[in-house]
């Protein structure tokens, strides 16, 4: 394993690599199947730049998530995005890092109101496949100069180039939270009362529908008053949606943080499958999921989690999909297979960033 | 602003071209006389002009395809064009070009509330996205000020903002899906109503490429409920550091206006001038807008203005109606039309760190007194996007060379603080020879790789984005 503890070692280790590399941030998304010698980015670790008043803060990509997390924390702000956390789904230990988040473009519950990882990021500085230390983007977050790679490198799993130095645009933290839970909706009629309230003025920054136990949860965020005014308001909208309580405080923040990292899944036997859809088209791909998956639905139905027996590739099986499943653990390719013209885009792009084929091999495509 | 030599051998075989052209398009949509061509010698640069070859204006996805398979195979470059209010110079034309407009295709073509999303062929214009769901109570938040005209081709091309952008975001965070033709007429579907990409994130790679990728006919664009009300507060201050130190306090006390906007003294007497808004003669003045219900309006305004009180304003102005709120925005709407009154302008948008602000705005006045230009500045201060205008006499002989040599230095000086080059604006031919000023070699190489993926022949809108001297062996062929 090759640990370089700096953007010049770690350009210095990919020029002189011999064979493929297999990159890692803190090894907690073992997602897919890459060859090679591993080359750990945790020797790349710190904030280089925080600046609570102009929302903007840059880190090395080895940084701990929770380092990043503490530090926005004590200015009370926070990524927007809301990374997901994949230790509790995979079964995995270690210490999620920064780049890891960019890489997989990992985005939780909020996305649906603030973005992805890929929104709130606005500069990147990688190592591309033949050890050129390459910047694009920077510090500032309205920034249209030249082409955005930064966006393609977000979601990119490290096959593009490997993330050396990434920032961010934060949000002030969030006085107050509190969700209305609907008891006993069928997965129809929770997505209509998701797609009722995200139409709604009342600005939902989370909605889930979890079928096993028949609860449907929308969140509100802000301050006190407007949360509780808001509140009032969306119950009134969603009257009909079923029996109704409410979640303030922690009880709310505990919901999210489990929902977002899918912990219900914890420990569940099986593949884990993850689905991005039109929120509309979410009761029918899940009529056509197998017997005895089970599953839960982000995004207000635009995101299906699903655990299901071993083996089954649930792709093609999934009725008129527009859309993509990504197969995070179990035999079926990892990774949805594209349409012949944007893979031939994408295997364009692959062989200009890393001509010899070297970074994360086995991913993507 | 240098421009490519034209191609002679392209220019000889013009008859050809347009014959092979009007083979695939109805006859009017071909516009190849010198006098109709003239018509799309510039957009909203208009100091650079240049008449195209010929003009095209497709009807359909398929006709966008045809016209560009012909000019493939006869090896022509291609410059898109949206409705041409780009302020950088990404629809000038070469005189070997083919000019392709997209201003025919302008249906919405779903429009659809239970998941937010409207579907609409790209020469729409802006604004009548908006219009197309207003009624239901629906808007589409990116808000360029050109918002009437611009379409939404050259909004997804160059990554518009808009004065809202502070909470909703840019197009590249609005965008859900395209259809794009390949200069060969390859038809690709990027995205669509899903929220994230399975494979690598094509969308946020074409969104900002300028037309240099392909072009872009159909748009999935997210729709958002519009709020409740919207409200602004007019604040004064007799210091510019001030200003921008309330607007650092505003961020930080998690307060998320829609918009926060700057404007400096000498912009706020032209507009008095201009507009007669009723704005105090002072060195600095903000709007700051907030969203939601009445109750959610007066305490988000509360906690702002007591910020606001803390720096010594010299006016606090809370709008308490419609009329008043429409009074407090005339001025700043009116501010590029009242600095036109007095003078040609160039209107730069260099991005900052908001940290930044004091010293930058110092520093462009002294620039100012250097060259003997007038400079206003009215910008977007949230995000740190500057809009220094620079008043010059295109008239007068070497005005516009000053003009935009000091343009250059503000931009210089933006990139050396830690900003960029251009914020919302794109940077077409006007920031081209200044991206030097901004990125390594080797970081343009890895941007032009992706460029050699889409279009390995340089073809699409090619003396655009990059200093000629970097691209002329790719353009070669």
């Amino acid at each position: 394993m090759m640990t370089p503890d700096s953007e010049a070692a770690l350009a210095e280790a990919v020029a002189g690599a011999k064979g493929p590399l297999r990159i890692q941030g803190g090894g907690t998304r073992p997602i897919g199947q890459a060859e090679g010698e591993v080359l750990s980015t945790t020797g790349l670790s710190g904030i280089e730049l925080y600046e609570p008043g102009a929302l903007t803060l840059v880190a090395k990509a080895g940084t701990p998530v929770a380092v990043i997390e503490a530090a926005l924390a004590k200015e009370n702000q926070r990524l927007p995005f809301e990374p997901m956390d994949h230790r509790a789904l995979l079964g995995t230990k270690g210490e999620p890092t920064i780049g890891g988040v960019v890489a997989t473009n990992a985005s939780g519950p909020r996305r649906i109101q603030a973005g992805a990882c890929r929104d709130s990021l606005i500069g990147v500085r990688y190592v591309d496949g033949q050890g050129a230390v390459i910047k694009n983007g920077g510090r500032v977050m309205k920034n249209v100069t030249g082409y955005d790679l930064v966006k393609l490198m977000a979601g990119s799993y490290g096959t593009l180039g490997i993330l050396s130095e990434v920032g961010f645009k934060v949000l002030p933290g969030i006085e107050a939270t509190a969700t209305l839970v609907l008891n006993g909706l069928d997965v129809t009629r929770a997505v209509e009362a998701m797609s009722k309230a995200l139409g709604s003025p009342f600005e939902i920054s989370a909605a889930a529908h979890f079928p096993e136990t028949g609860q449907t949860t929308l969140r509100l965020e802000g301050f006190e008053a407007s949360v509780t005014y808001r509140m009032t308001q969306l119950r009134a909208l969603l009257d009909g949606f079923g029996d109704m309580e409410e979640l303030h405080g922690d009880a709310s923040r505990d919901l999210w943080a489990a929902t977002r990292d899918v912990t219900h899944f914890a420990g569940a036997e099986g593949d884990i499958w993850r689905i991005s859809v039109k929120p509309s088209d979410a009761p029918d791909v899940v009529k056509h999921l197998p017997d005895g998956a089970k599953l839960s639905l982000d995004w207000g139905g635009g995101l299906i989690w699903a655990i299901v027996s071993e083996g089954a590739d649930l792709r093609g099986g999934l009725g008129v999909m527009a859309g993509h499943a990504t197969c995070l653990r179990g035999a079926a390719p990892t990774f949805h297979p594209e349409p012949a013209a944007l893979a031939a885009i994408s295997n364009g792009l692959r062989a200009q960033f890393d001509p010899r084929g070297i970074l994360n091999t086995g991913l993507m495509g | 602003m240098e421009m490519p030599a034209p191609d002679v051998k392209i220019m000889a075989k013009k008859a050809k071209l347009v014959e092979r052209l009007q083979t695939v398009l109805s006859l009017d949509a071909v516009i190849h006389d010198e006098f109709e061509t003239r018509a799309y010698e510039c957009d909203a640069l208009t100091a650079y002009k240049c008449p195209p070859l010929c003009a095209v204006l497709p009807s359909s996805t398929e006709e966008v395809s045809a016209v560009l398979k012909i000019c493939f195979e006869e090896g022509v470059p291609v410059v898109p064009r949206g409705s041409g209010t780009s302020l950088a110079g990404g629809a000038l034309p070469t005189a070997d070009c083919v000019i392709l407009g997209v201003a025919k295709l302008n249906d919405v073509i779903e429009t659809n509330y239970k998941d937010r999303y409207i579907k609409v062929q790209t020469g729409r214009t802006n604004l009548s996205v908006t219009g197309a769901v207003e009624e239901n109570d629906f808007f589409y938040a990116p808000d360029p000020s050109s918002q009437l005209a611009c379409a939404i081709a050259g909004n997804i091309a160059m990554n518009s903002g808009g004065a809202h952008c502070l909470k909703y975001g840019v197009t590249t965070n609005n965008l859900l899906g395209v259809t794009m033709v390949q200069m060969d007429g390859t038809v690709i579907e990027i995205g669509g109503a899903h929220l994230d990409s399975g494979g690598y994130d094509l969308l946020g790679l074409v969104c900002g490429s300028e037309g240099q990728m392909g072009v872009v006919t159909e748009a999935t664009l997210r729709i958002l409920r519009k709020p409740e009300g919207a409200r602004p507060v007019l604040m004064g201050f007799d210091d510019n550091e001030v200003a921008g130190a309330c607007v650092a306090d505003i961020i930080k006390a998690g307060v998320l206006p829609v918009a926060i906007e700057f404007m400096d003294r000498p912009v706020i007497r032209a507009t008095e001038a201009f507009a007669g808004a009723g704005y105090p003669d002072c060195e600095a003045l903000l709007i700051v807008e907030v969203e939601g219900s009445p109750g959610e309006i007066d305490d988000q305004l509360g906690k702002i203005m007591e910020i606001a009180r803390r720096h010594n304003p010299v006016e606090l102005r809370e709008s308490t109606s419609a009329e008043e709120s429409a009074k407090i925005w005339l001025g700043r709407k009116s501010a590029f039309g009242a600095m036109g009154q007095i003078n040609d302008y160039m209107c730069l948008d260099g991005t900052i760190p908001v940290s930044e602000l004091p010293y930058v705005l110092k520093r462009i006045g002294e620039l100012s007194k250097q060259y003997g230009l007038d400079v206003g500045n009215v910008f977007h201060a949230g995000d740190g996007n500057m809009h220094p205008l620079i008043l010059f006499d295109a008239n007068k002989e070497g005005d516009l060379e000053l003009c935009e040599a000091m343009g250059a230095d503000i931009l210089r000086l933006c990139v050396e603080v830690g900003g960029c080059l251009t914020g919302e604006h794109g940077v077409g031919i006007e920031k081209r020879d200044l991206m030097f000023d901004q990125f390594a070699p080797e970081d343009m190489e890895a941007q032009m790789k992706v460029k050699d993926v889409f279009d390995p022949k340089w073809l699409l809108n090619p003396a655009k984005v990059f200093p000629l001297s970097v691209t002329e062996t790719r353009r070669a062929g």
